[in-house]
Order: structure tokens, then C-alpha cells, then sequence
């Protein structure tokens, strides 16, 4: 199954500061009783977002200027928490590309990697550079460029890390592995009539 | 490759290593997959438009416990989209051959409680399930670690995942636990000394004097945290506590068998000269009850301390996250975190749900009576820990005093269920996260600690020192 080659990604940017923002906050567990991903958008930091009558809080993600926004920011261990594929499913089907924080709990990184959606890790200070140039100017063009792993706005630009696997695979277009592991079907067979407890099972 | 010791990690590892994908991850063999009704159906629906089948349907086995109410089991469920998720995980256990372990087995439970309880739980294997807490079952000596839905679909149709190898930090608890101090108190103060990301990236090796006296429940306690520091895999060598555990077990080997699984279970003990990557030593006498403050589970204090307030940190964002810690708490900043007034008192979780967690509680509420306005609820881990505590009589106990006896499941962990927190109830808890919203009311409060720390709240009406509450030795063994 060919998937896209990631090599950029680009658009405007919307900041969601705050550390330790975990997996409960970005798609309450109420919105999970789902058998598909369907629709998993609008329940995107619900909590956050609207009170307990569905009105809106005022929150960046709903704020007009950052309508249309593919670039997300955040702080220290964004995604924390639950291993659930819900989290980075909701802000994908919100219009989330690419996710920048100054790092990334690690289930949370490879389920969005497994998306396409590239998480960059950025300084605090770089991350708060490009929050200031998008309150300027909302509807400035953020370019994310995997192969140089830099990124780049208006006034701006900056290195970034990424863990090493995920960039390679985004780039390739391996960036969700099933076609891979089913390529190793062979190998998983012998490997498991090797395994004493694996043919017991 | 150089000569020296290996790690339980690194040994586990190499020997399911399948080969090595082009980006530099490992194919990794998974030796026991576990699902649930929550991150399968995805999954499942992603096979059958593909049109796969599940590569090895005996090494995966289904139970439910998320989304299952805890007062009766009577289907249709109340809430109809619950009742679509069993009916899901059935139809797609039966469509795929999978072994589903449903309310008519009298097997159903928490599938970290289950995993174990079944013999599936073994030392030296992978395991993998769609779920973070997964991290439970490395204390038999497993690799296990949570999954999202996505790598669910590629266990399913493959029996491997894409993985990048861990570091191992080896944290070493040495000495006696004081009277009071629980596994539970261990982990909490393990995350609240490393930090919430503190182990991202790495593996947890909990080993020392203090761990090896542990039981398995509390092993399977302590592990069970580990993704709440950060460490997706968490684990304790195998050693005679875990061979007596298994021995009998449904799905443990048996005969000959059982002397050879033995024999591999021990060769895959960390070697004694293994190199870590890092190296923690935490003493055990260092360690008080402890019960979180905030709302992640490193924002934890010792039951006789007070809760911080900003002006103790100096960074900007550390005072920010102190701030709307307190905020959301409506805790005083500085004040004691004794005495704080509590609405539900929850006993239960992947994290505490275990006979001996019910046995010790029991012990000290007998004769006691939960306090007016406060709803307790205790909830077995699984059917048979039920029965267990059902046949010992623990359940007239609970009653007795006041708490509700549930059937099992997630229950009030994350409120995927009936039980829930209303508006901004705050609930003491043994369960393992307390984020904002967790438990159900996006303004509910949950305060983290050990089950019997749990109990003693709930018969104060107040957070409280359970060692005080029911007078337990202070005086060294």
C-alpha cells in the first residue's frame, strides 16, 4: 500500500500552551465509545473547549484567526498519559499536519508517527518565537522541512529534533509499517517455530 | 557484539527480534497480544478492509472491561454504544477465532488482572495490548508495553510490531517499607522523584531488596505505574515468587514443560554484571504514604506534608503548572493535604484490584463504617478475584462498612462507564491517573493513593493518614 512520501509539511500555526497536556484533555474518554474514528474531530479538547452547555470557551483552537491551522504547538509532554490512538486520530481529523512541543510522550509520538503526522521537538524559547510571530501575524505560512529538519516562518527559522526512525519514515513513505512487517511474514515464522512458549501457545 | 552481561531488557529483546526494518526499527515478534473492547474494533474494521486475516489467533485473547457497568450485566447495556462496543469485540472475536475470555466464562475482568491471573502472563515473552497500563504484566519479567489501535491492526495481521529499542534505567529500591507503605506508595514516589517524563525513552528495571520482597500483586502494582513516569515498559526479574505464582495456572506450561519453561525463565534474569544506561537508588525507609496533589500523577506529596505553592518553584511554566494544579483542585496552596474533604472513595483498577489489596483493606474496615455523604465503592479486578474474596468472606465486610461491592471491571478509573464523578466531586482513589476530567466530570478531582489509604478516607470523610486511622505499628519490626 503506497503511502506519501512526508517531506514537508506546511501551513499556519496555533499555539496550546501548558505542560503535561495529556491524552484525557485532548479526547475525553467519554468520546472513545466509538467503532470507528469517525467524527472524532469535534470532540478535539472538548473540556477545554466548551462547558458543560456545549458553549465555547474561547479557546485557541476556535479562535477565527487560526481557523484552518495545520501546525500545533504545546509544551513539555504533550500527549501523556493513555496509549490510545484516539488522541492523535482527533487531531488529525481536526486538520492537525504536524505537531511541535518541547517533547513528546512516547506512545503518543508513535501513534501520530503511524498517522503521517510528523512531532517535532523545539526549545521552549524557539517554541515561544514562533507563538509571537503567529499572534502578529495568524495567517503567516510555517514550513516544516524534514529532510534539513528545520523550520521556517516569517522572520524565522529554526533547527528541530525528531526521534530518528520517524523522520527516516515519514520521508520514505514507511510511515505507517504494516506493508513492511507483512514483508517479513517468512522471517516471523520461523522466528515463532523457534520460540519454545509460541508453539506451546 | 561485545561480551558482558545482559539485561533482562536487552536478552528479551534480541531473541524476538525478528529482523530489521529499513528506517532502523526492530520487527519485533509479539509473544502474547491482549485486547479489549475500546482500541480492537478499529482494528479489526482496518483487517477486514484489507482483507487480512489474524496471522496467529492463538496468541490473542479478549476480555472486556472498559465500557462494562459495574452494578449488573444485564445486556442490552443502559448506554447503547457500549452495548455496540461488546457486541463488536464478540462478533469480531468469533469471526477471527479469538479466544474471548466473556462474562459466561466467569473469566471476564481487567485484562491487566486477567493476563496473570490466567498464566498467560509469562517471563521472557512480549506482550503488547492497546492499552498503557500494559506495563503491569512486566512484573513477571516481561517485555510488555501499550499499544495504539493502528499497531493493534499490525499484532492482529502480523504478530509484530515497528519498534524502536529502549534504554534501561535500573532503579533499585533497597530496605524495609515501613509500616503503612505500600507498592503503591513505591511507584508514586518513583515518578514523583523522576518526573512525569522522566522515563521516556527508557525501560524500567525496578530490582533491590525492597522489590524482591514484594509479592507479585505489589510487583504487578509497581509496574503497572511505569508509563505514568514515562517508561512504556517496566518490569522485575522473574525469580521463585513468580514460578509459584504461575505454577497451575490454565495457560501455564505443564510436565516436562514446566521444568523447561523454568529453566528459560531464570536464564532470562538480568545477568549480574548487565550494563544500564542509568542507575537510581531509592531507599525504602525514604518512603512515606504518599497521595497526589495535582493533576498529573508525579504531583505528589507525602500524606503528612502540605501542598506546594508556586512561589517554591522558580521557573515560569513550573509555577504556571502549580497554578492551575491548585486551581482545578481548589486546594490552598501551602496547606495540609490531610483533612481534605472527599465525596467518593474508589477502590479498584488495573492498578489495585487484587485479592491481597482487598484482603489488607478488608483487615482494617471490618467493624468500621464508610462516612455519611461519602460514596464507596470497591470493585475486583475480575470475575475470579470475585469469587476469591466472595468465598473469604471480604464482601459482607465491605458491605457491612458501607462500601458498595461492584462487579468487575475499569470502573471509576476512567469512567468509560456508569460510574462516574458528578460536577466537582473529588474522589480518593486507587486507580493511576488524575488528570483533569479523568473520572468522568470534566470538573471531578481525583487524588491518588494506596487502596488502604482509600479505606481510611472514606471512613474520615476526609483525606487522612491511614496508619493514624487504624492504628497501625509505628514502632520498628
Amino acid at each position: 500500500m503506497p503511502l506519501e512520501k512526508i517531506t514537508r509539511v506546511q501551513g499556519t500555526g496555533v499555539h496550546v500552551p501548558g505542560n503535561d497536556i495529556d491524552t484525557d484533555r485532548i479526547i475525553p474518554a467519554r468520546f472513545m465509545k466509538c467503532v470507528t474514528f469517525d467524527g472524532l474531530g469535534q470532540y478535539l479538547f472538548y473540556d477545554v473547549r466548551f462547558d458543560k452547555d456545549g458553549k465555547p470557551k474561547g479557546h485557541p483552537l476556535d479562535d477565527p484567526k487560526h481557523k484552518g491551522a495545520t501546525i500545533l504547538l504545546s509544551g513539555r509532554n504533550f500527549g501523556c498519559g493513555s496509549s490510545r490512538e484516539h488522541a492523535p486520530q482527533a487531531l488529525q481529523k481536526f486538520g492537525i499536519r504536524a505537531v511541535i512541543a518541547e517533547n513528546l510522550a512516547e506512545i503518543f509520538a508513535g501513534n501520530c508517527t503511524t498517522l503521517g503526522i510528523p512531532c517535532l521537538q523545539m526549545s521552549a524559547a524557539e517554541i515561544a518565537k514562533i507563538s509571537a510571530a503567529i499572534q502578529k501575524s495568524p495567517k503567516m505560512n510555517i514550513v516544516i522541512d524534514l529532510a534539513s529538519q528545520k523550520v521556517s516562518w516569517d522572520g524565522g527559522s529554526a533547527s528541530f529534533s525528531m526521534k530518528a526512525g520517524a523522520c527516516e519514515a515519514l520521508m520514505k513513505g514507511e510511515w505507517d509499517a504494516l506493508g513492511q512487517l507483512l514483508d517479513g511474514k517468512d522471517q516471523v515464522a520461523m522466528l515463532a517455530s523457534r520460540l519454545e512458549y509460541f508453539k506451546a501457545g | 557484539m561485545a561480551s558482558g552481561g545482559k539485561s533482562l531488557f536487552q536478552k528479551v529483546w534480541d531473541a524476538h527480534v525478528v529482523r530489521t526494518l529499513d528506517n532502523g526499527q526492530a520487527q519485533l515478534l509479539i509473544g502474547l497480544h491482549l485486547i479489549h473492547e475500546v482500541t480492537s474494533p478499529q482494528a479489526f474494521g482496518m483487517l477486514r478492509d484489507l482483507k487480512l486475516k489474524v496471522a496467529y489467533p492463538h496468541r490473542t485473547f479478549a476480555t472486556v472491561d472498559h465500557i462494562i457497568p459495574t452494578d449488573t450485566r444485564q445486556q442490552p447495556f443502559a448506554d447503547p454504544l457500549a452495548q455496540g462496543m461488546i457486541d463488536a469485540l464478540k462478533a469480531a472475536c468469533k469471526e477471527f477465532n479469538i479466544t474471548y475470555f466473556d462474562v459466561e466464562s466467569g473469566l471476564q475482568g481487567i485484562v491487566h488482572v486477567v493476563g496473570p491471573e490466567q498464566g498467560l502472563t509469562q517471563p521472557g515473552i512480549t506482550i503488547a495490548c492497546g492499552d498503557s497500563h500494559t506495563s503491569t504484566h512486566g512484573a513477571f519479567g516481561a517485555i510488555a508495553f501499550g499499544i495504539g489501535t493502528s499497531q493493534v491492526r499490525d499484532v492482529l495481521a502480523t504478530q509484530t510490531l515497528a519498534l524502536s529499542r529502549l534504554k534501561v534505567r535500573r532503579i533499585n529500591v533497597n530496605g524495609q517499607l515501613p509500616v503503612g507503605v505500600y507498592a503503591k506508595d513505591v511507584t508514586l514516589h518513583i515518578i514523583r522523584v523522576l518526573g512525569v517524563n522522566g522515563g521516556t525513552g527508557f525501560a524500567y528495571e525496578y530490582n533491590g531488596s525492597t522489590v524482591a520482597a514484594m509479592n507479585m500483586e505489589e510487583r504487578m502494582t509497581l509496574c503497572n505505574m511505569s508509563i505514568e513516569g514515562g517508561a512504556r515498559v517496566g518490569y522485575v526479574n522473574p525469580d521463585e515468587k513468580t514460578f509459584a505464582y504461575l505454577k497451575g495456572r490454565k495457560y501455564s506450561p505443564k510436565g516436562a514443560a514446566w521444568e523447561a519453561a523454568v529453566a528459560r525463565w531464570k536464564a532470562c534474569a538480568s545477568d549480574k554484571d548487565a550494563a544500564y544506561d542509568d542507575v537510581v537508588n531509592i531507599e525504602a525507609k525514604d518512603i512515606r504514604p504518599t497521595v497526589t496533589w495535582g493533576i498529573n500523577p508525579g504531583q505528589a506529596i507525602f500524606i503528612d506534608e502540605n501542598v506546594p505553592s508556586p512561589s517554591d518553584v522558580k521557573d515560569a511554566a513550573d509555577k504556571a503548572s502549580i497554578v492551575e494544579a491548585l486551581e482545578y483542585m481548589k486546594l490552598k496552596p501551602g496547606a495540609p493535604i490531610k483533612g481534605t474533604k472527599i465525596d467518593v472513595a474508589f477502590i479498584g483498577s488495573c492498578t489495585n484490584s487484587r485479592m491481597s489489596d482487598l484482603r489488607e483493606v478488608a483487615k482494617y474496615v471490618e467493624g468500621q463504617r464508610v462516612a455519611p455523604g461519602v460514596k464507596a465503592l470497591v470493585v475486583p479486578g475480575s470475575m475470579i478475584v470475585q469469587k476469591q474474596a466472595i468465598e473469604e468472606g471480604l464482601d459482607k465486610i465491605f458491605r457491612a462498612a458501607g462500601f458498595e461491592w461492584r462487579e468487575a471491571g475499569c470502573s471509576m478509573c476512567l469512567a468509560m462507564n456508569p460510574d462516574k464523578l458528578v460536577d466537582d466531586q473529588l474522589c480518593a482513589s486507587s486507580s493511576n491517573r488524575n488528570f483533569k476530567g479523568r473520572q468522568g466530570s470534566p470538573t471531578g478531582r481525583t487524588v491518588l493513593m494506596s487502596p488502604l489509604m482509600v479505606a481510611a478516607a472514606a471512613i474520615k470523610g476526609h483525606i487522612t493518614d491511614a496508619r493514624e486511622v487504624f492504628k497501625l505499628e509505628t514502632a520498628g519490626v
